[in-house]
Order: structure tokens, then C-alpha cells, then sequence
């Protein structure tokens, strides 16, 4: 039972990580429709932009903390904000798989970007939270996790708010259900698509410093997995819908947690794929999604 | 009586081939390694376009069936071929050996296709890349087949003459495929599926044909590639590796036979001539693809615009 317990507490931190990816994937797919490959690699720059603002802030203060998720999400708001600018803005009219592989090249760009610039030797996240144990009974829970689960909690309430009581949210949701119709009615569809892209590189930020602080190693390609498996818990809660990706994101994590501990653990990483097969093979849509059909 | 135009052109391919192996130790060795991995790419990219540019089905796994083929073919070779074999009995059982590994990968993707092709889009595009990742974390985990560490030793058995045999076969089987009665149907599929199935077209059977075809051509290519690499391993056959497929149909324009061999010749090529400026390789490589979808979206050897460039997923 402790074990359990223990097993729980670790797949819920995984899984709000992994929320925090599949928001940036499910909002832009929601507005956009296509699949941002390279918000993974805004993942990773977070996790480097977090690496980089550590040095100038004192280490292991809650305030420090603060300062370098507050930087990292900033670093990913711009970088995400100019992706959409000056790639995928001039495509907007091009067929979806031109914007696939754009985003492909994207993807590819900034892992060898970073890559180039900062080498590929694995770099050691420091410690910029308080670190500590608790012990709860039997549990032992880390500091890191506790701060992850608040961070993300914090963050996805945050975004609840957002999309559903102002005035951008609902201009998004309206983007999202028929762009046509939204920009009949007056909505700026490149406001839109940039708030979208900010929101999604935020919280991909935020991630990429939550996630280098579980996992305290980075390099250019730490964002590959991860980011295809968010997008995986984006689809298995039904792309396009903000508490499906959490949804999604939280079975995932408890399932790869589980899986990790077991016998099997050397099948973690198909883990995820095989829940998508499952889930796409019963519910096309999604848990939450809705099935459109098409219309002649 | 007029010979078609594709006929022409696999009996000369042929010829071509046969002759560049009875003289090619005359030649430079890194031509030919460069050419024979050229080869290979057309074979791919060439049975990818099948799927995605023919039929309209986009796949993002084909590295999965790739693997299969590579691994079930080694398998064979290392297993089963004796060291006392003469050329030709080696030749002959690595003939066995690309069946044998491409019939596995075409089970393979028979099987995924059945199921996934209820699916569209962006949808199929994702359940494809989680069955390739699939394929890949079980062979990781097959002893038998190397785990981790995956399969090596396999003898030297890819020449100019089986690659670009294949390679002759491949564009031939694929063109006259599209350009038969029954073919029209993989195009009726890709341009309107509805419409097709109004019209008598069993919009499953041709993506499963497709998709089977498709596989099946893949892992002749893995079994070559095996046989050229001579050391394989899972992480060979990832992501990436669907994605630069993809990309040569992509760049190539979908559907178009020709553009789709130009590109994966440019592509294979590229990072040989950008060897020089090594470590700016893969950041030019995707500022290209970049740059080239933001220019040319239709492809860039797509000369006959409309057709491919309606580019519907």
C-alpha cells in the first residue's frame, strides 16, 4: 500500500509535467490545427534558459526559485512568440503538412542550435528550489516534487482562468471552434494565434525548468521524449480540450510510474504508445474529445 | 509496337547497375558507398510516396517497417548463411534474406494498417510513429536480436547491382501500379475519399494495399541498409529517421515520382557536401527545410503545379 502511495505521488509529478507540455500542444492544435513539434524544443530551451538564470540568483531559495521559472517561462513566451511570427505565420494558408514539416525543421533547428551553441555534453541542473525530504508516514516525498505538483497546479488554474474569463480566452475558444466565423464577428486571428503561442511556451518554460529540476540533467535533445509522449497525452485526452491534456497527461504519468516500477520497466518508453493505440482504436475522439464528422 | 516509357527505363537501370558492379573496383569506394546509400533512399522514399503521396495516407512510422526488415534479414544472414558459402550462394540466400525481411515487415504493416486506417490525418500520422516507436522499444528488448546493443558482423552482401536493382523494380512496380486500372484507385482515395466510396472504391482495401505495398518495399530497403551498415541497432530506426523520409516525399512534391527520387538524391547527398562545415550540418539542414517550405511549398521539383499542390492530408 505504500508503495502504492509512493508510486501515486511520483506519477502525479511526472504527470503535471507532462500537463504543462500538453496544454502548449492541445491550445495550438485547438486554434491552428497542426502539431507544434517544435514546442518540445521550446521545452528544452526553458530548461536551458532556467540553467543560465540560475547562476545569477541566489541557489536554493524559494525566491530564486521563483526568479528562474519566471525567467525561463519569459525566455519561451519570446522564442515561442517568434516561431509562430516568422515560420509558421507565412504558411498559414499552406497546406497542413507544409506547417508539419516546418515545424519538423523547427524542432531540428533549435536542438542543434542549442546543440552548437552550448555543446551536447549533459549539463547538471542545479538545485534552485529549497531541497528536503518529507516523510509522511511511510512516504518520502521530495521537496521538488511537492514544489512541481504546486507550480503546475498553480499554473493550470491559472490557464483555466484565462481561457474562460477574459475576453482573449473567449476569443480563442471562438478561434478554435470555427476561425472563419470568429474573424466574421471581428476577432484578430494573428492576436489570437500569438496569445496562443505565448500561453503554450509559458507554461513549456515552466515545464522545462520543473522537469530539469525531477530529472538534474539537460541537453539539447532532453525535450524528444518527452514532448512526443505530452503530445500523446494531448491526443488521449481529445486534442483540443484543456482538461482532456491534463486528464491524459495525469494517466500517463501514473502509467509510465507504474510500468517503470514493474518487471517491465525496460518497456516504459512504449508505454505511452500503446495507451494511444488503445485509446485511438476505442475513442477516436479522445477521453474528452468530440467526434466531427465530416460533411459533404 | 511503342515499348512504355517505364519499361525502358528498368531494363536500362538494370543494365546500368549490373555494369557499375563488374566494374566497380575500379571506382572510388566512397562514390560507391555514397551512391548505394542514395539508392537506398529512393527505394524508401520511393514506397513512402505509394502511402503518402498516392494514397494520401500520412505515415510518420516507416523507419518501424524499415527495422523489420533489417533485423529479420541480419537474422537470417547471420543465422543462416555458412561461412564455406560461395558469392553465389551468399548472393542467392541474401536474396532469401530481403524476402524474408520485407514479408515480415509487410505483415507488420498489414496489421497496423487494418486497424489504424480508420483514423486521418494527423491522427493516422501519430498512431504510425506509435507503432514504429513500438517496433523499436521490442526489439530493444529482444535478446535474441541484440537488445540494446543490436545486431553486427553481417557480411558485405549490399552491391550496386541489388540496390539499384531494387531501386529499378521499386519505381517500376510503383508507377505502373499508379498508372493501371486498378491504381486509379489509390489517387481516387487520396482526392476524395467520400467521392470514391460513392463511386464503388473500397477506400480500406487500397490504403491496407497501400500500406502493405508500402511496408513491404521498406524493408527490402532495411534489409539493404542491414547489409551495407553491417551493424545495426534499434536507435538506427527512430523518429528522426520516418521524418527524413517524409521529408524527401515531401520536398520531392507528393505523388510525383520523379521530384520524390530528385529529393531523396538531394537529400542523401546534402550533408555529404556539407561534411566540410560538420558541425553547422544539421543546423543548415533545417534551415533548409525551412527556407524550402516557406519558398516552394509545393515541393521543390514539383514542376506541374496544381495537381500535388492541392495538398490535402
Amino acid at each position: 500500500m505504500t508503495e502504492f502511495l509512493q508510486q501515486l505521488i511520483n506519477g502525479l509529478s511526472l504527470g503535471a509535467i507532462y500537463a504543462l507540455l500538453a496544454l502548449g500542444y492541445t491550445m495550438v492544435y485547438g486554434v491552428l490545427r497542426f502539431i507544434n513539434f517544435a514546442h518540445a524544443d521550446v521545452f528544452m530551451v526553458g530548461s536551458f534558459a532556467g540553467y543560465y538564470a540560475a547562476r545569477h540568483v541566489p541557489a536554493g531559495t524559494i525566491w530564486g526559485g521563483l526568479a528562474v521559472l519566471f525567467i525561463a517561462m519569459a525566455a519561451c513566451t519570446v522564442l515561442g512568440v517568434a516561431i509562430e511570427r516568422f515560420t509558421y505565420r507565412p504558411l498559414r494558408n499552406a497546406p497542413r503538412l507544409n506547417i508539419l514539416i516546418t515545424a519538423i525543421g523547427m524542432s531540428l533547428l533549435l536542438e542543434y542550435g542549442v546543440q552548437l551553441l552550448f555543446g551536447s555534453t549533459p549539463r547538471n541542473f542545479p538545485a534552485v528550489f529549497p531541497t528536503s525530504q518529507l516523510h509522511l508516514g511511510g512516504l518520502t516525498v521530495s521537496s521538488n516534487q511537492v514544489i512541481v505538483i504546486a507550480v503546475s497546479a498553480v499554473l493550470l488554474v491559472g490557464l483555466q482562468l484565462v481561457v474562460f474569463r477574459t475576453r482573449l480566452g473567449a476569443a480563442m475558444r471562438a478561434v478554435s471552434l470555427n476561425p472563419r466565423a470568429a474573424q466574421l464577428v471581428g476577432i484578430n486571428l494573428n492576436t489570437v494565434v500569438t496569445f496562443t503561442f505565448a500561453l503554450g511556451s509559458a507554461l513549456a518554460g515552466a515545464g522545462g525548468v520543473l522537469y530539469a529540476m525531477n530529472y538534474p540533467s539537460i541537453d539539447p535533445f532532453m525535450g524528444v521524449m518527452p514532448g512526443l509522449k505530452a503530445f500523446v497525452a494531448a491526443i488521449l485526452g481529445g486534442i483540443g480540450s484543456l482538461p482532456g491534456a491534463a486528464l491524459g497527461a495525469l494517466i500517463l504519468g501514473f502509467a509510465e510510474t507504474f510500468v517503470g516500477g514493474s518487471a517491465y520497466s525496460t518497456y516504459k518508453d512504449a508505454i505511452a504508445f500503446g495507451l494511444l493505440i488503445v485509446i485511438m482504436l476505442l475513442r477516436p475522439a479522445g477521453l474528452l474529445g468530440r467526434l466531427t464528422v465530416e460533411k459533404v | 509496337m511503342p515499348v512504355p516509357r517505364q519499361h525502358v527505363a528498368l531494363l536500362a537501370t538494370l543494365a546500368l547497375a549490373g555494369a557499375v558492379t563488374a566494374f566497380g573496383g575500379s571506382l572510388n569506394a566512397y562514390h560507391l558507398d555514397v551512391a548505394m546509400n542514395v539508392g537506398i533512399a529512393i527505394i524508401l522514399a520511393v514506397s513512402l510516396n505509394l502511402v503518402n503521396g498516392h494514397t494520401g495516407q500520412f505515415s510518420l512510422g516507416h523507419a518501424g517497417f524499415m527495422a523489420v526488415g533489417a533485423y529479420l534479414s541480419s537474422a537470417f544472414t547471420l543465422r543462416l548463411v555458412p561461412a564455406s558459402a560461395s558469392a553465389f550462394e551468399q548472393h542467392l540466400l541474401f536474396f532469401a534474406a530481403l524476402l524474408t525481411g520485407a514479408l515480415a515487415a509487410a505483415v507488420a504493416g498489414f496489421l497496423i494498417g487494418l486497424p489504424s486506417l480508420r483514423l486521418k490525418g494527423d491522427y493516422l500520422a501519430l498512431i504510425t510513429l506509435g507503432f514504429a516507436e513500438i517496433i523499436r522499444v521490442v526489439f530493444q528488448n529482444t535478446p535474441a536480436l541484440g537488445g540494446a546493443i543490436g545486431l553486427n558482423g553481417m557480411a558485405p552482401l549490399t552491391t550496386i547491382a541489388w540496390t539499384f536493382g531494387w531501386v529499378a523494380v521499386t519505381v517500376f512496380t510503383v508507377s505502373c501500379l499508379i498508372n493501371s486500372t486498378y491504381g486509379r484507385g489509390f489517387l481516387a482515395v487520396r482526392d476524395d475519399e467520400i467521392a470514391a466510396s460513392a463511386s464503388g472504391i473500397n477506400p480500406t482495401r487500397y490504403k491496407v494495399v497501400a500500406f502493405t505495398l508500402g511496408a513491404f518495399v521498406a524493408g527490402i530497403a532495411g534489409g539493404l541498409f542491414a547489409h551495407h551498415q553491417l551493424a545495426i541497432d534499434p536507435r538506427g530506426f527512430d523518429f528522426f529517421r520516418s521524418v527524413e523520409i517524409v521529408v524527401m516525399v515531401i520536398l520531392g512534391g507528393r505523388g510525383n515520382t520523379l521530384g520524390v527520387i530528385l529529393a531523396a538524391v538531394l537529400l542523401t547527398l546534402l550533408p555529404e557536401f556539407l561534411r566540410p562545415v560538420a558541425e553547422y550540418r544539421m543546423v543548415l539542414y533545417a534551415a533548409l527545410l525551412i527556407g524550402l517550405m516557406l519558398l516552394r511549398p509545393q515541393g521543390v521539383f514539383n514542376l506541374r503545379l496544381g495537381r500535388s499542390a492541392t495538398g490535402k492530408i
